[in-house]
């Protein structure tokens, strides 16, 4: 049976390009980069080239890159080290914005904080995902140190107005901090024309690999680390730079720049093409998030009377990987805290799913999960407790 | 991770639809936790002649369904209420730990039906 991934906002797979790349590096070039024989040199050199390719790609210097472990590394390294760095003057008297809807990564980060004694403020969001920015201004306080907004949802794909943000930022000098994760390789990110001071990076979701990624920080933003040791990465992120990966990132970083106009097209016709199928042959179904304002390979969806796990399971077994937006576990069935923010009905909450697109997809296989879809949905629907049937 | 054994009686669930005429009906869940579970029973001589379901749930609530079903049909009613919920679990070659939240649920609602029956046929 021929296998179809659709969940490419969970992982990619890594590129023959980057792995290509990288492969050197785990065998010849060795080194460690801060050795100062001809092998550390290898492993220095490489460890500039993708510092270079990564700034290039999103419009930075390239000491404004600090390479991490990945995304939610950066996240916390990025809010934490802005408190830490405000702490040796204010306390802990300081104070946070973020969204409802943020990754666990900001969000978990945010309540830690909280939980140690700092203030934070979760903005709503419309029925679309979009931050309400009447309440975004509102929340500002004099102490507010770091506003963190990702720059698009991972479950709902809807884009935040970030360029509107920074603005807001900048006129009460608040540091500006966006998760990129989702939206670094399917748009254009550049960090001066989205106005922010410090954007996180992961590698794994733009074909490169698992374990690396970074963050940038715009020049003259003070931070403290949090992780304690050697003086790596400007002494931000110290510990033994993971050369592999971070050549690989480079190279990742490197690709989606080049297919960023070819790329993000190709999945944005697959996109409209299977939302169209679905809304053409389904009833009882409804698309989460932005109609517009959204990532071109997202495609939330709810389905009255079918539940998310099972329509999961049952496209599994027809060999389509797709994502459910709740977790069923032994004590209670979590609901996503993105769309129970944004205002799911009850009828539609329990049976979502998450199609993210990558660009290897094609039209064939849009054609076979709209099918497989279907056939699944009227499944469950036939068996549910409560449905019309 | 499933069973293959949970696999299959998920994606080919048996005693599904609803007994038009049922002699006990019960139900459990709520559109809350998201799983919602009716079972109809039809009784000849204190023996489950047939016991159908319908489920709305998870993977779990669907093929603990359809295995109390199967356990359940061709029982007396005394030797259905003696089913436990390790049976159901054992009969589907085990469940992940963290997904026994729903596997008593089909359980629960076979026992209500039951209770339902006993409910009319009291006098």
């Amino acid at each position: 049976m021929k296998r179809i991934y659709m969940d490419h906002s969970a992982t990619t797979p890594v590129d023959p390009l980057v792995v290509d790349s990288m492969l050197p590096y785990f065998t010849e070039k060795f080194g460690n980069a801060s050795s100062l024989h001809s092998f550390g040199q290898e492993a220095s050199e490489a460890l500039s080239t993708a510092r270079q390719q990564l700034a290039e790609s999103i419009g930075a210097k390239t000491d404004e890159i600090i390479f991490t472990s990945g995304g939610t590394e950066s996240d916390n390294l990025a809010i934490r080290g802005v408190l830490e760095k405000k702490n040796s003057g204010k306390g802990k008297d300081q104070h946070i914005i973020t969204s409802l809807i943020e990754h666990p990564a900001v969000l978990s980060t945010c309540s830690f904080l909280e939980s140690i004694g700092y203030d934070v403020t979760y903005v709503p969001v419309d029925s679309e995902g979009i931050l309400d920015m009447d309440e975004f201004e509102n929340s500002i306080q004099d102490n507010t140190s770091i506003i963190s907004i990702m720059h698009a949802n991972n479950e709902i794909g809807t884009i935040q107005p970030i360029r509107e943000i920074s603005k807001i930022a900048k006129e009460n000098d608040i540091y500006l901090h966006t998760d990129a994760v989702q939206t670094f390789g399917k748009i254009p990110v550049n960090v001066d024309d989205l106005g922010v001071d410090m954007l996180a990076i992961s590698s794994h979701k733009i074909h490169g690999p698992k374990g690396a990624g970074a963050l940038y920080v715009r020049e003259g933003t003070d931070l403290e680390p949090f992780i304690f040791g050697g003086g790596h990465e400007q002494g931000l992120r110290p510990g033994t730079e993971n050369i592999p990966g971070i050549v690989g990132l480079g190279k990742a970083a490197s690709l989606a720049k080049e297919r960023l106009g070819n790329d993000p097209e190709h999945m944005l016709k697959l996109r409209d093409s299977l939302i169209s199928k679905i809304f053409d042959s389904i009833e009882d179904v409804q698309l989460n998030g932005h109609s517009e304002k959204r990532l071109p390979n997202n495609v939330n969806l709810s389905f009255k009377y079918a539940e998310g796990e099972s329509l999961q399971m049952l496209l599994d077994v027809k060999g389509i990987a797709v994502s459910t937006a709740s977790a069923c576990s032994s004590k209670s069935k979590k609901e996503s805290h993105v769309l129970t923010s944004i205002g799911v009905d009850t009828d539609y909450i329990h049976g979502t799913i998450r199609i993210s697109l990558g660009k290897d997809n094609t039209m064939e296989e849009i054609d076979y999960v709209a099918q497989s879809l279907k056939e699944s949905v009227d499944k469950l629907r036939e068996m549910s407790a409560i449905s019309k049937c | 991770m499933y069973s293959r054994k949970v696999i299959e009686e998920f994606t080919n669930p048996k005693n599904v639809g609803v007994i038009e005429d049922a002699d006990g009906v019960g139900e459990t869940g709520s559109t809350v936790d998201g799983d919602i579970i009716t079972i109809y029973i039809k009784v000849n001589d204190d023996v489950l002649e047939d016991v159908k379901f319908k489920t709305f749930g998870c993977v779990v609530a669907i093929s603990t369904s359809t295995m109390v079903t199967q356990l359940a049909k061709g029982k007396t009613i005394d030797e259905a209420l003696k089913l436990t919920n390790k049976d159901v679990i054992d009969a589907l070659g085990g469940l992940p730990e963290d997904k026994t939240r729903c596997s008593g649920f089909a359980l629960v609602a076979l026992h209500k039906a039951i209770e339902d029956y006993r409910g009319k046929t009291a006098d």
